[in-house]
């Protein structure tokens, strides 16, 4: 029985691998001036903008106006603020469940060697081709109750107010963000499990332990950090969906799909309100290093060994 | 030492690298050249820009419609404003011009005195704001219509509706033949506004939203504003528009295809769904199974019958930050080249009508002058052509009323809620 735990403690999985060369020469920090001068030109600077203009009034035009904590104070008081951070907060959720399982099966699935595999692999990534905006487009046109799906196949059932209905949107947009992300999880999940060493299956196979077995006692704990990594970048990344929600919706029916990027968009660049959308910005900001440093402090995440992809 | 210094020509050869993106990035303006500049949209009357703008030189640049609208915000922001700029006029162009970006042309109006005249005064007006004149039209009129699909209506022997209880008579008896009564574009948001904007007028008046675009306290709660809001529920209740309303967008033309491929009765919509039409399916127009009438009227409603809603016109301004050489030569265009034959040739012939006054000969002459005959008269008779209450106030509030509009159509709020939560942006 333990056998298969044993195993796995003996993968040289934490330690570097032998014959790795241990030589401290290599490329100069100074190559790193161009990208830390670009990261400050492009990030830092706007970043601190954004956070000096989240204490102004300005509406994008005339000059802006110090208001103190005024923004911050509309923005915390105001329940639409609540509401955009509510529905992130679903989509957030919701998306790690529906899209972990479903990428991690598919990888262990994918990783195993074969022509068929192969071929259905091939097809199966076409959406990471696709651009956000494409996507949405078309899954637009198809979910159109008048002139989609449903009538090109006779279908009622898909007759539904897919993206006009304020209950069902939000889960139509989780689906759909489902359909063009699971894709990129399903490769960080292969890479994974091909990683992982064959011996440790070929013992448990020498145990008797079956397929489910070696699923729960091998694939995925061997996975951990794999799991870590896709988990963050679905979770921080879920606080970036904007172009596809934008291009699908608009935020409605509605404020129904207004998730917080969202509110931040629209309410600077509809609504003229940069000190407000300034504020939003910031609160993402936090929220998003709060997520990336929680997961990795919670996992130990930087002294593992299988830092693929990240 | 040379390894040192190769490192070093290296790091200085990427941070220049880097400086000279950033220059370029914030240089790239549209000015350029001393000549004049303009950004139109794509679609509609884009044909007549191009041409009058090739002959006059000016260098002009086309966007859809919402990139335009964020577009142009920024780049006036910044400085960076084209010298000719497009707009409805409106809460927009009045953020500009409250801002110093827009030149005054209420001078070159009073020297030729065609400047202004040329255009029917109920459009022209629209372009005068703080009694000053800041924009003069550049395109055709938009009113509001109601069309509707003739073939339908005879199948169920029925008349287009006259009164507002007419067009609730109706909406069953369409039902009933698995005819959807109305089409409408909802996840756009703005097709709905049409009907409040109609509604309210025929109820209380312009004053009801004058009261509203003046910053009133209350003035949403005007008592014509809940009763518009209560009929447009009971539309909605009794199955007025299509399934799935919410989630048809304008910008496909989805909801224009409904009408004219036999699936709803009736589109209230603005008049630039004429073109569209002819383009998609001309036959439908041909063939005389496009009808168009006026909105209802509604018994007891204080408002006149005749006044429409819509787009008078949309507008060129000048830069105020262009320089004097582009100035001259956006006024010289102004002057010369917009709505001159050639120009006037070009709009008719597309479908659209310009605010001009005179020129019922000329329509008469067009292809469709039966269509663009009514819609001259409809707007040149119009007591009051009301601007699209998204352009006439503030972004901040126009955002605002769009949402909350979307949830009175979902039956989300109630109209009593709708007036709180617009009472709330009152000032904003």
């Amino acid at each position: 029985m333990s056998t298969v735990l044993q195993a796995r403690d003996r993968a040289p999985a934490r330690t570097p691998a032998p014959g790795r060369p241990r030589r401290r020469s290599g490329p100069s920090p100074l190559m790193a001036v161009p990208a830390l001068a670009f990261f400050a030109v492009f990030a830092i600077v706007p970043l601190g903008g954004v956070a000096v203009l989240s204490f102004m009034e300005w509406d994008g035009i005339g000059d802006p106006s110090w208001t103190g904590l005024d923004n911050w104070a509309l923005a915390l008081a105001d329940p639409a603020t609540y509401h955009a951070i509510w529905l992130s907060v679903q989509v957030m959720v919701l998306s790690w469940l529906v899209q972990t399982p479903i990428s991690l099966l598919l990888g262990v699935l994918i990783a195993r060697r074969g022509r068929f595999r192969a071929v259905l692999g091939v097809l199966y990534f076409l959406p990471m081709l696709l651009s956000a905006a494409a996507i949405a487009i078309a899954f637009k046109a198809l979910l159109d109750p008048n002139f989609g799906m449903s009538r090109a196949f006779g279908l009622d059932v898909l007759s539904q107010d897919w993206l006009g209905d304020p209950t069902l949107a939000l889960y139509v947009v989780i689906f759909v963000i489902a359909w063009q992300f699971v894709p990129f999880h399903t490769l960080l999940y292969q890479g994974g499990v091909r990683q992982i060493p064959v011996s440790l299956y070929e013992a448990a196979q020498l145990d008797g332990a079956g397929p489910v077995r070696q699923f729960f006692h091998i694939t995925l704990p061997q996975l951990r950090y794999t799991i870590i990594t896709s988990s963050t970048l679905m979770t921080v990344g879920s606080l970036t969906y904007f172009d596809l929600v934008f291009v699908l919706t608009g935020g409605g029916p509605g404020d129904a799909t207004r998730l917080l990027p969202l509110d931040m968009y629209l309410s600077g660049f509809s609504g003229n309100d940069m000190g407000r959308a300034s504020t939003l910005a910031v609160l993402l900001v936090v929220a998003g290093l709060a997520l990336s440093l929680g997961l990795s402090k919670l996992s130990s995440f930087r002294r593992g060994s299988q830092l693929e992809g990240a | 030492m040379t390894l040192v210094k190769r490192r070093t020509a290296v790091i200085a050869a990427g941070l220049a690298a880097v400086l000279s993106f950033t220059t370029a990035c914030g240089s790239s303006g549209p000015t350029g050249g001393g000549g004049a500049t303009a950004w139109s949209l794509t679609g509609g009357d884009e044909q007549t820009f191009r041409t009058s703008f090739d002959s006059a030189g000016i260098e002009a640049q086309y966007f859809g419609n919402d990139a335009y609208k964020q577009k142009i915000r920024t780049a006036i922001g910044a400085g960076e404003a084209p010298t000719l700029v497009f707009s409805w006029s409106g809460g927009l162009l009045q953020s500009w011009v409250d801002s110093g970006k827009i030149m005054d042309l209420s001078q070159e109006a009073a020297n030729d005195p065609a400047f202004v005249n040329r255009f029917l005064p109920s459009v022209a007006r629209t372009g005068v704001l703080d009694g000053k004149t800041y924009a003069v039209p550049n395109n055709g009129m938009q009113p509001v219509v109601l069309f509707y699909n003739k073939e339908l209506f005879d199948q169920i022997g029925a008349q287009p509706p006259k009164t507002w209880d007419d067009l609730m008579a109706l909406v069953p008896r369409f039902n009933a033949a698995g005819i959807a009564p109305f089409s409408m574009g909802g996840q756009s948001k703005w097709p709905q506004l049409m009907w409040e904007e109609y509604l309210v007028d025929r109820l209380g008046g312009p004053e009801v939203f004058n009261a509203v675009a003046e910053n009133k306290p209350g003035a949403w709660s005007d008592p014509a504003i809940i009763q518009a809001n209560t009929m447009i529920q009971q539309l909605v209740d009794a199955g007025g528009f299509v399934h799935g309303f919410n989630s048809i967008a304008t910008d496909s033309n989805a909801d224009t295809a409904l009408l004219f491929t036999g699936k709803a009765a009736m589109y209230l919509m603005g008049s630039w769904a004429f073109p569209t039409i002819k383009q998609a399916d001309p036959e439908f127009i041909t063939g005389g199974k496009l009808g168009w009438t006026s909105f209802p009227t509604v018994t007891g409603g204080k408002g006149d019958p005749a006044n429409i809603v819509g787009n008078p016109a949309n507008y060129w301004s000048v830069s105020a930050t262009a320089s004097d050489e582009q100035k001259q030569a956006a006024l010289r265009y102004l002057r010369e080249d917009l709505m001159n034959d050639t120009y006037v040739d070009s709009l008719l012939a597309g479908g659209s009508v310009p605010p001009l006054t005179g020129i019922e000969d000329k329509i008469a002459r067009t292809e469709d002058p039966e269509y663009l005959t009514s819609i001259y008269e409809m707007a040149s008779g119009a007591p009051n052509f009301q601007l699209s209450w998204d352009q006439a106030l503030s972004p901040g509030q126009a955002d605002t009323l769009l949402t909350n509009l979307e949830q009175l159509f979902l039956k989300q709020i109630t109209p009593e809620q709708f007036s709180a939560n617009m009472n709330a942006t009152i000032g904003q």
